[in-house]
């Protein structure tokens, strides 16, 4: 996270933020390539079973049909005056004509648009909550530069009221991350963004976990007066160290999983994560704004034979957008974010437009509780600024980038992120395109249950803490 | 001679004008002399040999004025060798002027004039009274040539930002300002005893309870940051205390109050986007800037983010989606903040005998599909680039060419 507006004393909170990159040709108007995702994934590390499982469970609702609206489906088509059906959490048809049923409740949705739910592969809602004291900073285990260990579900609070800002915002699925104090920072959450007592009832089945690295002047700042690393080579050396050991580790726990002699080896929290992270169950979430350090950062991963999925905050993935997308990794990127640190200065407007031109995969990201509130607003800024410099991005590309391509960054793409039929039905109506200014979430689905109602207050989640408050 | 004038008179045709003084004039002529806007209208005749730009279907606005921001004062936030906006070490920094801190080179200066904003205010920071803030415009390649107006008001800060200046209490806070507020009034009135050590120690130095003395005789506005309610009265209170000219900045939680605001005759800054709660405003939402327009407040918005003073379009864009009129929203970025920071005889319309800050946009200002075509700062055409456009020329088509 940047440096928020000091001069007015808002009180914003400052946490540490994260990057990660990444690239894959994007093709630009056909569905994506699905991820092979099994709903086992996420719960199971080999050898030990599932652990801390998800409790998600759709909510019932009846099925609805929003019809005359302009429908963007992320997947190269835009259907004027459409219709969309939504039943038991599932998109079952979308196109200029689809049969009501008799039983769906239909939404006339004249004039509006309709998108795929907006995705934020980079959030630490919940685990730096408002409102921003001391004991809502649950983001960055900051007492030693590598903490594998940690998981992000465990920092997160439900009733963080910036969760119904961003729901408003179009948003349905996050990635809670750890901060980028870390070299390592720990396990992320991906989560259905949707009202829930528990962080379980949230997490989104079938999605990997991310592991949370961070690249540059974050680990070196936290840490440089405190043991180190203090230096960029210093960073290196610590993934490095983490890696080998997790090497041996998931030697010895491969070798007992396939003949089971004699006891189990020990576990060990760090190198569990890591391992998963060999055996690419986890993906690789890698914070990392200068271009030269992503091609670092990408060596490492030759080393020891895992792939990043996203780099974040890669505000120069343009220098080497040829390369990000030949190695089929993701950039998270913001539109207009720079300036406020050394390593944030060559942040350009064209940053996502350049790596659509070269075929790598863009991801418009937030790292912020404002800004995952108009994720639709970022893409446009960075897509106009590409027109305007010559490079050629349409409406469905930049719509792909809070919707597809996250998806694809976080392993779900094949479940979110398109309106098709069969995908999960997370689904935001604007009362505008999206991608002017003046458009507004009016009406949110989350796995079909309507979430948000811009119009309607007993469709505006509250969270506890703002009872009773003005 | 003639020539030399000639060369300095351009004329922006076709376009439709906003003067913000006044409705919009569609196929009108902005035409600049000598720095300063010359006449505005539908019927303006052309000089011969005036430069022409042909802004047939564009949009044209007064530039862009960001009452916020730190720029020329800080270029990169995490360096603080790069950092000239806080007199660290003083509370009661009344006598520091940020104007000489302002570094005319800073690469953020080109970045965000290319997008629009023309003129901000250099705002210092720090707790309780952070200083004076200067009025600059973008362009110049001395302090001399940006500053527009120096000092524009004394900046202090009532919000939880404050609190350890204060002692730990918001009372202590509004104590602490009363007390630096009665000092300066004594030493104006025993200054010779104090210079003779003969009363007690007073609240700050000489030096910074003189510089209060404009204020409290209502030639200096204070900018007072607030944002909680009870804050924003309190700061009202001690406005009516001591008869100050106040201006409030931040202000959430405003929208609760706006006939108080009102009936003080009180001007709000207020940045659109910010909805996050924190104890400092817990009724901090969206609807303030638009609720505060409704109800007749006077109303200049901010960006507050200083490399990114350019979103302040986005801001106001913003402001209008969530209710306000969009001639609010750009009276509300240009002359309202004009008059606030006293400049409006100067900037913030198109009018004749202004200085020629103007903005040609090929649409709607606030939207995201607009590009900025034309920027002049004092009637000079400002190139289109930056240092972030000439990484983009370089790395446009890789490998790039080192």
């Amino acid at each position: 996270m940047r440096h928020p507006s000091i001069l007015l004393g808002l009180i914003v909170m400052v946490a540490v933020g994260c990057a990660s990159a990444g690239a894959k040709p994007a093709s630009s108007t056909t569905a994506p390539q699905s991820t092979a995702t099994t709903p086992s994934t996420q719960d199971t590390t080999a050898g030990i079973g599932p652990q801390y499982v998800s409790t998600y469970q759709r909510h019932p609702n009846p099925p609805v049909l929003i019809r005359n609206a302009t429908i963007l489906t992320a997947t190269g088509q835009e259907i004027q005056g459409g219709s969309i059906l939504l039943r038991d959490g599932k998109i079952v048809a979308v196109g200029a004509t689809v049969e009501t049923p008799s039983d769906a409740t239909v939404v006339d949705a004249t004039g509006k648009w309709v998108t795929p739910g907006v995705i934020d592969t980079h959030s630490h809602l919940g685990v730096y909550a408002a409102p921003g004291t001391f004991a809502e900073s649950d983001g960055n285990e900051a007492t030693r530069p590598v903490t594998a260990e940690v998981w992000a579900e465990h920092s997160f609070w439900p009733q963080d009221p910036q969760i119904p800002l961003a729901i408003a915002g179009g948003v349905t699925t996050i990635q809670a991350l750890p901060g980028s104090a870390n070299l390592i920072g720990g396990r992320s959450a991906v989560l259905k963004l949707i009202p829930g007592r528990s962080v379980q009832e949230m997490k989104f089945p079938g999605a990997h976990y991310g592991l949370k690295m961070a690249c540059g002047e974050n680990p070196k700042r936290v840490y440089g007066q405190r043991g180190g690393p203090s230096t960029r080579m210093g960073n290196m050396a610590g993934y490095r160290e983490a890696f080998i050991g997790a090497q041996s580790y998931r030697r010895r726990w491969d070798k007992w999983n396939k003949d089971h002699q004699g006891d189990p080896p020990d576990r060990n929290l760090r190198n569990e994560t890591l391992a998963e992270v060999l055996r690419g169950n986890i993906y690789v979430q890698n914070h990392c704004y200068r271009a030269d350090e992503m091609l670092q950062m990408l060596d490492l991963a030759r080393e020891f034979g895992f792939k990043i999925r996203s780099f974040h905050h890669a505000v120069e993935a343009y220098k080497i957008a040829d390369v990000l997308a030949r190695e089929g990794v993701a950039s998270s990127v913001w539109a207009d974010w720079w300036g406020f640190k050394e390593e944030a200065m060559d942040g350009i407007y064209e940053n996502a437009a350049l790596l659509q031109q070269a075929g790598a995969r863009a991801v418009i990201h937030s790292d912020d509780a404002g800004g995952i509130q108009r994720l639709n607003q970022e893409a446009a800024k960075a897509m106009y600024h590409g027109r305007r410099a010559g490079i050629p991005v349409t409406r469905d590309q930049a719509l792909r980038w809070f919707t597809a391509n996250p998806a694809w960054a976080l392993g779900l793409d094949s479940i979110v992120g398109t309106l098709e039929p069969g995908k999960m039905a997370d689904v935001v109506v604007w009362s505008a395109d999206p991608l002017s200014v003046y458009a507004q979430a009016v009406q949110v689905y989350n796995d079909g249950w309507l979430v948000y109602d811009r119009t309607d207050p007993t469709h505006q989640p509250k969270t506890d803490f703002m009872l009773g408050h003005p | 001679m003639i020539a030399f004038l000639l060369a300095q008179t351009i004329a922006i045709t076709g376009g439709t004008v906003y003067p913000v003084s006044g409705p919009k004039i569609e196929n009108a002529t902005v035409l600049i002399r000598d720095g300063r806007i010359a006449a505005v209208g539908a019927n303006v005749a052309v000089p011969a040999g005036a430069t022409r730009i042909d802004a047939a279907g564009k949009w044209i606005t007064p530039g862009l004025i960001d009452g916020a921001g730190q720029m020329g004062l800080r270029e990169i936030s995490a360096v603080q060798g790069t950092n000239e906006s806080q007199l660290r070490g003083n509370e009661i920094a009344a006598a520091f002027n940020v104007l000489e801190g302002i570094n005319p080179a800073s690469i953020l200066i080109p970045v965000n004039r290319i997008e629009g904003v023309t003129t901000t205010l250099a705002v210092p920071n720090g707790s309780l009274i952070l200083g004076q803030a200067a009025l600059i415009d973008l362009d110049g390649a001395t302090i001399e040539a940006m500053r527009v107006k120096s000092p524009v008001a004394m900046v202090a800060d009532l919000s939880e930002g404050s609190k350890d200046a204060g002692g730990g209490s918001r009372a202590g806070v509004a104590q602490r300002l009363r007390r630096a507020f009665d000092d300066a009034l004594e030493y104006s009135r025993r200054g010779p005893s104090y210079q003779r050590a003969q009363n007690e120690a007073l609240a700050a130095s000489a030096a910074d309870l003189q510089a209060l003395l404009p204020v409290l005789r209502g030639q200096l506005p204070l900018i007072a940051i607030a944002n909680r309610r009870s804050d924003i009265e309190t700061a009202l209170r001690i406005a009516r205390e001591y008869k100050l000219r106040l201006i409030l900045a931040g202000a959430a939680e405003a929208w609760m109050i706006p006939g108080q605001i009102t009936a003080a005759g009180v001007p709000v800054l207020v940045e659109p986007l910010q909805n996050l709660p924190s104890y400092d405003a817990l009724g901090i939402r969206y609807e303030n800037a638009p609720l505060l327009a409704k109800g007749g407040v006077k109303l200049a918005l901010m960006e507050t983010t200083t490399e990114n003073t350019r979103n302040l379009r986005q801001q106001a864009g913003n402001a209008v989606a969530n209710g306000m009129t969009w001639d609010q929203a750009l009276r509300a970025v240009t002359l309202t903040p004009a008059e606030i920071f006293g400049v409006a005889d100067r900037y913030g319309s198109l009018e004749a005998g202004k200085v020629a800050n103007v903005v040609v946009w090929s649409g709607d200002p606030f939207e995201f599909s607009t590009g900025v075509e034309h920027v002049y700062i004092r009637g000079r055409e400002i190139p289109l680039r930056s240092r972030q456009t000439e990484l983009l020329e370089r790395y446009k088509t890789l490998p790039p060419k080192y």
